[in-house]
C-alpha cells in the first residue's frame, strides 16, 4: 500500500523526523488560506500521485511549454496561480502511462536554503533477510541510474533485527553520506528516527530523495516515499485508512474487497486462475501464443462458489476483454466450486465472448460434468498448452 | 532416497484444530501413513483432536500446550506450521526454541517484519524453515507434509523445487505424465524473506543418489534463481552436476506490481524474467518458455 508525500511527511514528523512546514490542498477553495499559512518568500507546490517523476512530468491541459508537476515559486501569489494550474489537473510522468493521473490533491510547502542533496532510503534486503539503510551522496537524481553509473557512491547499511540500529551503523551511516558538524549531531537522532518509523509502521521502503543538508548545517527530510506491507495492515488501522482509493483501479478495488489479487493489464484475454505462480505463467502462454492478456487474477486457494463469482464478474465487466481462459489446476482449490461459480457467473451476467475452460485436479470429473451440463457454449480444453491455442485461436479467428 | 522428509518423519501440526490444519492433517493422515503425531494449542493442552473425514477418519491425535512438550512425548522431528498470519511467526519461533530441526510454514501473509526477527533467530538455531507462504514438501508414498495434492505423484528420480504452489503441481504432474515420477517436490514459497532458498534444496538434491534429475521453477521478483545459477556453474566446475529444467513465471508483468506472491515484484529495474532465464540456461539448466512443457524440457536435458 503507498501514501502521499504529505501524509509520509506527517507520519515521519509524527516519529520526531525534521520536515518542513507545508499544508495539504484537497479542493481550490483551500488554496489561499494554505499558502497564506506559509512564512514564504519561496514556496514549492508539489502534486500528489502515487506516482514518481513529477518534477519532469507535464499536465495534459496545459501547453508543452507548462512547467511540472513540482514548482518553485517566488511570491504568495505566484505559488496560488500555480496552484489552481494544477489543481483538478492530469499529470503525465514516466512512471504514469500515457494516460496519466489526475492531481486531486497538493502539498504546498515552505522553500528551503539547501546546501547538499543525498539519498536515503530503508527497505528489505531479499538477499540477506535484514532490514538495510541505503545512502548515497548522489541525491535529488534517480538512484537507478546511479547504482548502474557509479555503484561505487551507493552504500548499503543491514541493520540486526534482533538489536536495531546501533551507534556503529549511524557511523557508518553518517559517514557514507560524508556528514560533519551539525548535521552529523542530526544523523545521530535522525536515522534511529527513520528506522524506528520503518519498523513500527511496518513499511517495505522509506525512501528521502532528497535528504538535505541546509545551508545552515541541519539535515532534513525533503521528500518521502512510503509503501507499506500489505499483509501487516490488520496491525495498522491507522495507517489503513490513509488509503487514497481514487489512485486505484476500480476493478482492483472491487477485487480486493473479495480478498482476490487481480491487476489489470491491457490486452484483451481475460484469465482467472488459481495460484500466483500459475495466474503469471498462464499470461506468459498467452502471450507466448501471439495474444495478450487482459489481467492477472489469482482465486487463491480458499475460493468459495460467491468469490468465483465476483471474479468472473470482474473480467467480463473489462470492455477489453474478447475472450477468458479459466485455468485451474486443483490441489485445495476444487474444481467442481470453480464450476458452479462460473456457471452461476454466467447465467446473472450472460457471456457475449468466447469462454475456454481447462480443469485439472482435485474434484476433476465433477467439474467437467457440470460445465458440460449447464447447456452453456464453453470450449473444453485438455491440458494449458491446449487450452492457451484455443482461447488465442477463438479471440484472433 | 529422498530429501528432508521420508517415512520416517514424525510431524507435530501448530494450528491442528483450525478448519485448514483439521482439513490439511486428515489428507496427509490418508497419504500413505505420513506420521503426523500431535496437535499444539496453547488452552487445548490434554485434550485429543479425532479425524472426521477421510479414510483415516476416527484416528485420535493428542493436543499439547506448547511445542516443547510435544517433542519430549513423540520424538517428533519435523512441525508443520497452519496458524493464521498474526500468530504464525510466534509459532515459528516456539518451534526454533524447542529445536525442531526442521518447521513448514504454509500460512500466508506473514508481515516481512515478522519474517526478518524469524530469519535472524534462525541464523543461530539448529533449525530449518521452509516457507512461509508455501505448499509444503511431498515425498511419494512415504510423507506429505502441506498441502500438495498427493494423488499427482508417483515415486521415481526428479527432484521438484518451486516459488510457487500451483506450477509445482503442473512440475509434478507433467514429471509423472513422462513416467519419471519424483524423489520429493518442495515448495520454498513466494514471500520476499524466506526460510529455505533454492541454494539450499539444489544442495540436497545433488546429495541424494536417487535424485536423477532436477525442475526448478522460479518467478520474478527478488535475485535467488541468478545466486542459485552462479552456485551451480560452481558446483559443476567441482563435478556436481545433474541434468535439469526449469521455468521462470512472470515474463509478461509489468514492473512495480506485486503478482499475488508477495515475492513477485520487479523493482529498481531488477527481477525481471528475462535476466533469470539468462542466468539459468547459462548454467546449463533447459528453461522451458512453455509452463506446459516442463515434462519435455526435462527428458530433452536428460539426453
Amino acid at each position: 500500500m503507498n501514501i502521499h508525500e504529505y501524509q509520509a511527511k506527517k507520519l515521519l514528523q509524527s516519529f520526531g523526523a525534521s520536515v518542513s512546514a507545508g499544508v495539504p490542498v484537497l479542493s481550490p477553495g483551500d488554496i489561499d488560506a494554505a499558502v497564506d499559512t506559509l512564512p514564504g518568500p519561496v514556496y514549492v507546490v508539489k502534486s500528489q500521485i502515487h506516482a514518481g517523476g513529477r518534477g519532469k512530468g507535464t499536465f495534459k491541459e496545459a501547453g508543452p511549454d507548462a512547467k511540472g508537476g513540482v514548482r518553485v515559486c517566488f511570491s504568495a501569489d505566484e505559488a496560488k496561480e500555480n496552484a489552481r494550474e494544477m489543481l483538478g489537473k492530469t499529470l503525465v510522468t514516466k512512471q504514469t502511462g500515457p494516460a496519466g493521473k489526475q492531481v486531486n490533491r497538493l502539498y504546498i510547502e515552505d522553500g528551503a536554503d539547501i546546501d547538499r542533496e543525498l539519498y536515503l532510503s530503508i527497505l528489505v534486503d531479499r538477499e540477506t533477510s535484514l532490514f538495510s539503510f541505503v545512502a548515497s551522496t548522489e541525491g535529488g537524481m534517480d538512484i537507478e541510474t546511479v547504482a548502474h553509473d557509479t555503484p561505487e557512491k551507493i552504500h548499503t547499511i543491514g541493520i540486526d533485527a534482533l538489536t536495531g540500529i546501533t551507534g556503529a551503523d549511524v557511523d557508518k551511516l553518517n559517514a557514507a553520506f560524508e556528514l560533519t558538524g551539525q548535521a552529523a549531531t542530526d544523523g545521530k537522532t535522525l536515522f534511529p528516527i527513520l528506522y524506528k518509523a520503518f519498523v513500527d509502521s511496518d513499511m517495505s521502503l522509506l525512501e528521502v530523495n532528497p535528504l538535505v543538508v541546509l545551508k545552515d548545517g541541519s539535515l532534513r527530510v525533503l521528500d518521502a516515499k512510503v509503501s507499506f506491507d500489505g499483509n501487516a495492515m490488520f496491525r495498522q488501522p491507522e495507517i489503513a485508512e490513509l488509503r487514497d482509493k481514487t489512485e486505484e483501479d476500480e476493478k482492483e478495488i472491487e477485487a480486493s474487497n473479495y480478498d482476490l489479487a487481480y491487476i489489470a493489464l491491457d490486452g484483451d484475454i481475460g484469465c482467472m486462475v488459481n495460484g500466483a505462480g500459475l495466474a503469471m505463467a498462464t499470461m506468459d502462454i498467452i502471450k507466448l501464443y501471439g495474444a495478450t492478456p487482459a489481467n492477472f487474477l489469482d482465486v487463491g486457494g480458499g475460493a468459495t462458489t460467491e468469490k468465483v463469482t465476483a471474479a468472473f464478474k470482474i473480467i467480463t465487466s473489462d470492455p477489453n476483454v474478447k475472450g477468458i481462459l479459466v485455468n485451474i489446476f486443483g490441489g485445495i482449490m476444487r474444481c467442481d466450486v470453480i464450476a458452479e461459480g462460473v456457471v452461476a457467473a454466467i447465467k446473472e451476467v450472460g457471456l457475449d465472448v468466447p469462454l475456454v475452460v481447462r480443469l485439472e485436479g482435485t474434484k476433476v470429473q465433477e467439474g467437467k460434468a457440470i460445465i458440460n451440463n449447464s447447456g452453456l457454449n464453453v470450449i473444453a480444453a485438455d491440458d494449458l498448452d491446449d487450452a492457451a491455442q484455443k482461447v488465442v485461436k477463438a479471440v484472433k479467428g | 532416497m529422498s530429501i528432508l522428509i521420508n517415512k520416517n518423519t514424525k510431524v507435530i501440526v501448530q494450528g491442528l484444530t483450525g478448519r485448514t490444519g483439521t482439513f490439511h492433517t486428515e489428507q496427509a493422515l490418508a497419504y500413505h501413513g505420513s506420521q503426523m503425531v500431535a496437535g499444539i494449542h496453547p488452552k487445548k493442552g490434554g485434550t485429543t483432536w479425532t479425524a472426521e473425514n477421510g479414510s483415516e477418519a476416527g484416528r485420535d491425535l493428542p493436543i499439547f500446550a506448547t511445542v516443547a512438550e510435544a517433542r519430549d512425548a513423540t520424538g517428533a522431528d519435523a512441525s508443520v506450521v497452519y496458524v493464521p498470519p498474526a500468530g504464525a511467526a510466534g509459532a515459528i519461533i516456539e518451534a526454533i526454541d524447542a529445536e525442531v530441526p526442521l518447521i513448514i510454514c504454509i500460512t500466508e501473509g506473514v508481515p516481512v517484519r515478522d519474517m526478518v526477527e524469524v530469519k535472524a533467530r534462525l541464523r543461530d538455531s539448529g533449525s530449518r524453515l521452509v516457507g512461509p507462504n508455501c505448499p509444503g514438501l511431498l515425498t511419494p508414498e512415504e510423507c506429505k507434509i502441506g498441502i500438495m495434492p498427493g494423488n499427482i505423484f508417483q515415486k521415481g528420480s526428479v527432484g521438484v523445487v518451486s516459488r510457487s504452489g500451483t506450477l509445482t503441481y503442473e512440475a509434478v504432474y507433467q514429471t509423472t505424465a513422462a513416467g519419471l515420477g519424483q524423489t520429493t517436490a518442495v515448495g520454498i514459497g513466494g514471500d520476499p524473506v524466506k526460510g529455505t532458498e533454492f541454494i539450499d534444496v539444489l544442495d540436497l538434491f545433488l546429495d541424494d543418489d536417487d535424485t536423477k534429475s532436477i525442475i526448478m521453477i522460479g518467478e520474478i521478483g527478488g535475485s535467488a534463481e541468478e545466486e542459485a545459477s552462479e552456485w551451480l556453474i560452481e558446483q559443476a566446475a567441482k563435478g556436481r552436476k545433474k541434468p535439469m529444467a526449469g521455468f521462470i513465471a512472470g515474463l509478461t508483468a509489468p514492473p512495480g506490481r506485486t503478482m499475488g506472491h508477495a515475492g513477485a515484484v520487479i523493482s529498481g529495474g531488477k527481477g525481471g524474467a528475462e535476466d533469470k532465464i539468462k542466468e539459468m540456461e547459462k548454467a546449463g539448466i533447459v528453461v522451458s518458455k512453455s509452463p506446459a512443457k516442463l515434462g519435455e524440457a526435462l527428458l530433452a536435458a536428460i539426453g
